[in-house]
């Protein structure tokens, strides 16, 4: 008799489905894990790396300095920057383009920044329908710094900390 | 107007509108028993489900319904057109006419005969045939594989599902669903359905049907996460919706069988309560749920652990039975439970 007579009764008596049977039952009534997506959205890190920002000072002033440092950083090579000087004299960006379908969301870009212009902001709904919009240029980036400085702001300050 | 009605055009008229509705219920209700599906699995995995379309999602196989039919059809070229095309239809067609033997009420059957039972059997084999010509005149290897395993899984299990209902009917005395239903009929309520003395068949039963309707567990035809879709492969649009309802109308039906033959049709459960057409609806969602549960809930089967069941322990156990209720119902034992015959005796 190889069969072990415990197992061919548990086998007969369907032991395992009714205990499946009673856990199935137990996580049927659980609160649901999945959030109903578009309505509601889970928390966010400050940390979060989305969808880049050139940011401006509170006067209006554009902070990028046109150093390169992020076109230099980016592994991705995603970053084209052109500089000329201003009128005012001072060194600014003529072009300042990131290819969005080259981007991995390193944040070198970030933390390369001297004066903190380009930031990767809470956004990561900006989805188009053509490839042509993800290439972003300097008016883009800064319509999105304009749009999103509030949060981006606050972000930063929460993780100033622990830089 | 009672002239006419006695007249052969009448009558037929009349058969002609209890077959519509009938249909029409079932398929309604198909759309949301789809939904319930769904929304059953969903739970028990801690997801939300279809809750898009209408309130709570509940018009979510309505939308599917319209998604299908609007979509092409896409024939391969090396198909053979009629074959392929005629494939679902069967599948579509033969879960529809077994509901005509299925008992609602007292005298709420469309066709009450006495061959019920071998009605159903005649029917339900055929839709092997579906499976078959679908996987073969799709010309493809892969469909073509599909169809083997899904007709060999069917006729195997439907070896064993034919024996288990020989035992009801020793103990019923009759192959006519309804007579099935009133030889359940007594003093006791729930207790007094064939569930009880005929328990261990019920599991069988219960578990042959899922083989035989291709439900998890024993998907193996159409795998999801392992094998793309078996004999449906080539299929895209309506042809492919005919399948799915075809194989869901097949499921309720297997549970409307179950509720006919050992849970008391439309018999009521507690004495005092009436009996109707509502215990047997009730029933039937209540075998599809747990349907729907078990296809959350079990792993799926390897073929040869398949056909091992099938073979080597369904169909053993099931003979066995048959014999044993033989003795039973001939003398009578456990107070007569197993000799409650309709006619005769």
């Amino acid at each position: 008799m190889g069969i072990p007579f415990n197992r061919a009764v548990y086998y007969f008596l369907l032991t395992d489905i009714a205990i499946g049977f009673k856990l199935g039952i137990k996580y049927f009534f659980k609160p649901k894990a999945t959030i109903n997506y578009p309505h509601e959205k889970g928390p966010l890190s400050p940390r979060f790396r989305g969808e880049h920002a050139l940011r401006r000072y509170a006067n209006g002033e554009e902070r990028c300095i046109a150093c390169k440092l992020c076109e230099a950083i980016c592994p991705a090579q995603a970053i084209t920057i052109d500089a000329e000087p201003r009128d005012d004299g001072s060194r600014r960006t003529t072009r300042y383009d990131i290819d969005m379908t080259k981007c991995i969301y390193c944040g070198f870009c970030q933390e390369a920044c001297p004066v903190d212009a380009i930031v990767e902001g809470p956004n990561f709904e900006f989805s188009t329908e053509s490839r042509e919009e993800l290439f972003y240029t300097k008016e883009k980036l800064l319509a999105n710094g304009d749009r999103w400085e509030a949060e981006i702001s606050r972000n930063l300050e929460l993780d100033a900390p622990y830089r | 107007m009672d002239g006419f009605l006695d007249t052969g055009f009448g009558i037929f008229l009349i058969v002609l509108l209890q077959c519509l509705a009938v249909t029409v219920f079932i398929l309604v209700c198909l759309a949301f028993l789809m939904y319930a599906d769904r929304k059953i699995w969903a739970a028990v995995q801690l997801r939300r489900g279809p809750n898009v379309v209408g309130p709570w999602g509940l018009m979510q196989s309505f939308a599917d319904f319209l998604k299908y039919i609007v979509k092409e059809i896409v024939i391969p070229a090396g198909a053979n057109k009629p074959l392929f095309l005629l494939a679902p239809m069967i599948s579509f067609v033969l879960p529809v006419i077994v509901w005509a033997v299925i008992p609602w009420a007292p005298g709420w059957v469309i066709s009450d005969m006495n061959v019920g039972i071998l009605f159903i059997f005649a029917i339900s084999s055929l839709h092997v045939y579906a499976i078959i010509i679908g996987g073969w005149a799709s010309n493809s290897k892969y469909p073509f594989m599909g169809a083997l395993r899904s007709a060999a899984q069917m006729i195997s299990y439907e070896v064993s599902l034919g024996l288990i209902i020989v035992g009801v009917l020793i103990s019923a005395g009759s192959l006519n669903l309804s007579r099935i239903v009133e030889a359940q009929a007594g003093g006791w309520g729930l207790f007094h359905w064939f569930w009880l003395p005929h328990l261990p068949m019920v599991v069988l039963f219960f578990v042959s049907s899922l083989a035989e309707t291709n439900r998890p567990p024993f998907d193996l035809p159409e795998a999801e996460s392992e094998l793309v879709a078996g004999y449906q492969v080539e299929y895209s649009s309506t042809p492919f919706l005919l399948f799915m309802i075809g194989e869901l109308m097949s499921v309720f039906f297997m549970c409307a069988l179950i509720s006919v033959l050992f849970f008391g049709g439309w018999l009521s459960p507690i004495p005092g309560l009436p009996d109707g057409a509502i215990w047997m609806f009730a029933k039937m969602v209540f075998f599809f749920f747990i349907f729907a549960m078990v296809k959350a809930i079990v792993p799926r089967y390897r073929y040869d652990q398949l056909m091992r069941i099938g073979w080597k322990v369904f169909l053993p156990m099931s003979i066995g039975w048959v014999v044993l209720v033989g003795f039973f119902a001939q003398y009578g034992w456990f107070w007569g439970a197993y000799q409650r015959w309709a006619i005769g005796g």
